[in-house]
């Protein structure tokens, strides 16, 4: 393939006047997974957003490579086009389960829900489905009748992956997938991310505040300063010899056990 | 194969009142498919920062690093990692943990780097993980363990596997023999040179002496001129 | 009642001398709301907003259904109202006794007679003629809004087609109790466009929408919305491949006229546990009995 999946160029996001995204240009390749790393206040969430098409960019163009009608600017799509692309060719794990998921269905009914919006009509066919799907998450497929609202934090974020993966998308956007759960359970779910990001493969852009995390699921990183882009290049590249003096801070900062 | 020219590279410390190291001064050699060339020099004299500009770990301040007809110093991202998949193993010092991921698994993981993931590749990868991780004698039991609970010369040993799985023609070594014992190590050596023979081109840092000995075609000498 | 009731021109006198303007509501409004009807007539199952008007009832009676019917009815009309099915319940009597006071038509109870019906919660078993407007009343419009009550959201799914959340339900309910639960509002597809809810009728009746002669019209007077279902217009219930929609059977027949295919009430008749089951449809069961006396 000679397109990049994804290409941003230039693109800007301002509100008021505040610049929370400045002129930030990046490609994406199949298969490879770009980790976006920056402090509070960086960007980063908002240019995720601009990215998966969730927020538009004041200035510079999003494009994609569909899968059967050659590079489109996303944000020059009919909403509802946009819409279908989200819910067909990419995902979106949010930072908190809650919010991706829907907490008053059943396991099995939030992994179907995009087989079902996008015309399945076979109950039997979409439950087997899911059942494979949460068994690739490890998942016990007994839960698939059980509501979210009795899973772990680790569950419910596992149990996001599998609705955003049933589609098999080629493209996920991760906005801190792992934050806020416990060490143990973090490791659980990035060593799941990255095999599945292997195996799918998955070009995947992941939103972290964490290098370590970066360190182990991304092939690439960029890193984010008050809305620009300071560095960005191969993921042991930026974290093993930082070149800007901010990414040099970064770095230095983190302690290692 | 490598071609180097004037290579340098220093550390600008911007958060400790702008210091420059200074490691490589210009460094120019070539390394031609079939020869072992072995970094030597006092410890400080920049032979682990020479490698890792070879592997694009480290980004030149100035110079040139051509493997195989690319130019790593201006290569882009997505030609860095093709090259790495395809043509350039490292094995490095440290074993960096990929927590969790069984050694069985982190040995065959090159092997999948390529294409399409599927039950037969997986197989065969595992198979060829196998016969390494018998020939290195890492213990059966630790197959199915994941490496961070292992010793250094265990790690060490599994570096050098994930390292050399794949027939790639330009190998990096870094003290790949440093934590084993005799046994091992001449097992690394005969691995070693089975690449060579092969046609890969190596470049090397090998602080035992024999070992240099005995997989060394050339000696490069870092303290000395370029 | 057993034959058509036709008020005397004094009664007609008495309904203009109660100086409300004729069907109660201003012709402004009638024009107002009669757009509206074309609106949802032009897009089958879209639910069309509309100035809905302060009624001589409260909100939850009915005053969607009274407002539509307002604004159609006419002179010459043959009025019928139903409640659930039956001619003599309260809010039937109430709301049939408004319109005769306020325009004076002619109204009856057999549902081959009338031009206009107005329903609550029913279908009547009778088919349906080209030519007969079926009043609804709806109580919520939305056939969403237990599943999304953001109205922001669910316009939006409407508006892009988007109704997989529905069937998130009825899988739910599949994989809960085995089948779907949902026995009457039974959500459908309007000319495979949009998802409406055909009101609070049983899931029984829902196979009548369907490329029925008549012209369908729903109100909903405090969500104030209308919508509608043309004549001949594809109306088809909500299910899974593997779990077909289904109507509801009754395992006896009805205990006055015997049928065995319309929807049966049930009616406890002692305190031992005694039942009977009737046609909920009045009108069709005396004509059954009739027939055959």
């Amino acid at each position: 393939m000679n397109e990049p999946l994804l290409k941003a160029t230039n693109v800007s996001k301002y509100f008021g006047k505040r610049t929370a995204v400045d002129e930030v240009s990046l490609e994406l390749w199949p298969g490879e997974v770009l980790a976006v790393v920056g402090e509070s206040g960086s960007g980063k969430t908002t240019l995720l957003d601009c990215l998966a098409g969730r927020a538009r960019p004041d200035v510079g163009r999003v494009e994609y490579q569909t899968r059967h009608e050659g590079v489109k600017d996303i944000h020059a799509l009919a909403e509802a086009e946009r819409r279908l692309l989200a819910r067909t060719d990419w995902g979106y794990v949010h930072q908190s389960p809650d919010q991706g998921l829907r907490m008053g269905v059943s396991a099995g009914a939030n992994v179907g829900e995009r087989l079902m919006a996008l015309g399945a009509r076979h109950y039997g066919n979409i439950r087997d489905e899911a059942t494979d799907w949460l068994t690739r998450v490890e998942m016990d497929p007994a839960r698939i009748d059980e509501s979210p609202r009795s899973f772990s934090g680790g569950m419910r974020q596992r149990l996001q992956i599998a609705r955003n993966l049933v589609t098999r998308p080629r493209l996920v956007f991760m906005d801190e997938p792992t934050s806020g759960l416990d060490v143990s359970v973090q490791a659980r779910l990035l060593d799941l991310l990255r095999s599945l990001t292997r195996s799918l493969p998955l070009a995947a852009i992941v939103v972290t505040h964490d290098l370590a995390v970066a360190r182990l699921l991304a092939h690439r990183l960029m890193v984010m300063k008050d809305g620009r882009a300071v560095e960005s290049g191969l993921t042991d590249q930026v974290l093993d010899d930082p070149q800007h003096p901010y990414t040099q801070l970064l770095v230095s900062s983190v302690l290692h056990p | 194969m490598i071609e180097v020219r004037g290579l340098a590279k220093s550390f600008l410390l911007h958060n400790q009142g702008g210091a420059e190291l200074r490691v490589l001064r210009s460094r120019t050699f070539d390394v031609q498919p079939g020869e072992c060339v072995a970094l030597q020099g006092r410890s400080g004299s920049g032979k682990s920062t020479l490698l890792k500009c070879l592997y694009a770990n480290y980004r030149a301040s100035a110079g040139s690093i051509r493997i195989g007809g690319t130019e790593v110093t201006s290569a882009s991202p997505r030609e860095l990692l093709r090259l790495r998949r395809e043509a350039v193993g490292y094995v490095s010092q440290f074993l960096r943990v990929i927590p969790r991921v069984p050694a069985l698994a982190v040995v065959a993981e090159p092997l999948l780097d390529d294409g399409p993931y599927d039950e037969t590749a997986a197989e065969r990868a595992r198979q060829e993980a196998e016969q390494l991780l018998l020939r290195l004698r890492i213990p059966l039991r630790l197959w199915s363990v994941a490496p961070a609970t292992f010793s250094g010369g265990e790690q060490q040993r599994i570096n050098i596997a994930r390292g050399l799985i794949r027939k790639r023609p330009v190998l990096l070594l870094d003290e790949p023999t440093a934590s084993l014992d005799t046994e091992n190590r001449s097992t690394v050596v005969a691995m070693i040179n089975e690449a060579r023979a092969q046609g890969a081109a190596i470049v090397g840092i090998f602080h035992d002496r024999e070992v240099r000995d005995a997989v060394a075609t050339r000696v490069l000498d870092m303290e000395a001129g370029s | 009642m057993n034959a058509p009731v036709a008020i005397a021109a004094e009664a007609r006198a008495a309904a203009r001398e109660n100086q409300y303007n004729f069907a109660y509501l201003d012709e402004r409004t009638k024009r107002m709301i009669r757009r509206a009807i074309l609106k949802a007539v032009a897009i089958p199952g879209y639910q069309v907003p509309f100035g809905s008007r302060e009624m001589p009832l409260p909100y939850g009676w009915g005053t969607g259904g009274i407002q539509v019917t307002a604004s159609i009815i006419g002179p010459r009309d043959v009025l019928k109202v139903i409640d659930q099915g039956a001619d003599d319940t309260v809010n039937a009597v109430n709301i049939r006794r408004f319109f005769q006071r306020t325009t004076g038509v002619a109204v009856t109870d057999r549902t081959a007679e009338a031009t206009l019906i107005q329903t609550r919660h029913r279908i009547p078993e009778t088919p349906l003629a080209a030519g007969q407007i079926m009043v609804y009343q709806v109580p919520v419009p939305e056939p969403l809004q237990r599943l999304e009550p953001r109205e922001a959201e669910s316009r939006r799914m409407h508006a892009l087609g988007e109704y997989g959340l529905m069937h998130v339900k009825l899988y739910e309910d599949i994989a809960r109790f085995g089948r779907i639960a949902t026995a009457y509002d039974y959500p459908v597809m309007v000319n495979g466009r949009y998802m409406m809810s055909p009101s609070p009728i049983p899931k029984f009746d829902n196979p009548k929408l369907h490329m029925s002669p008549a012209l369908q019209l729903f109100g909903a007077g405090r969500e104030k919305r209308i919508y509608a279902v043309p004549p001949w217009t594809r109306v088809e219930s909500l299910d899974f491949e593997d779990h077909p929609f289904e109507v509801q059977k009754w395992a006896s027949t009805c205990a006055l006229c015997g049928s065995g295919g319309s929807f049966l009430d049930e009616v406890i008749t002692d305190d031992r546990g005694g039942r009977m089951f009737l046609c909920s449809d009045t009108d069709y069961c005396r004509r059954r009995r009739d027939a055959t006396a």
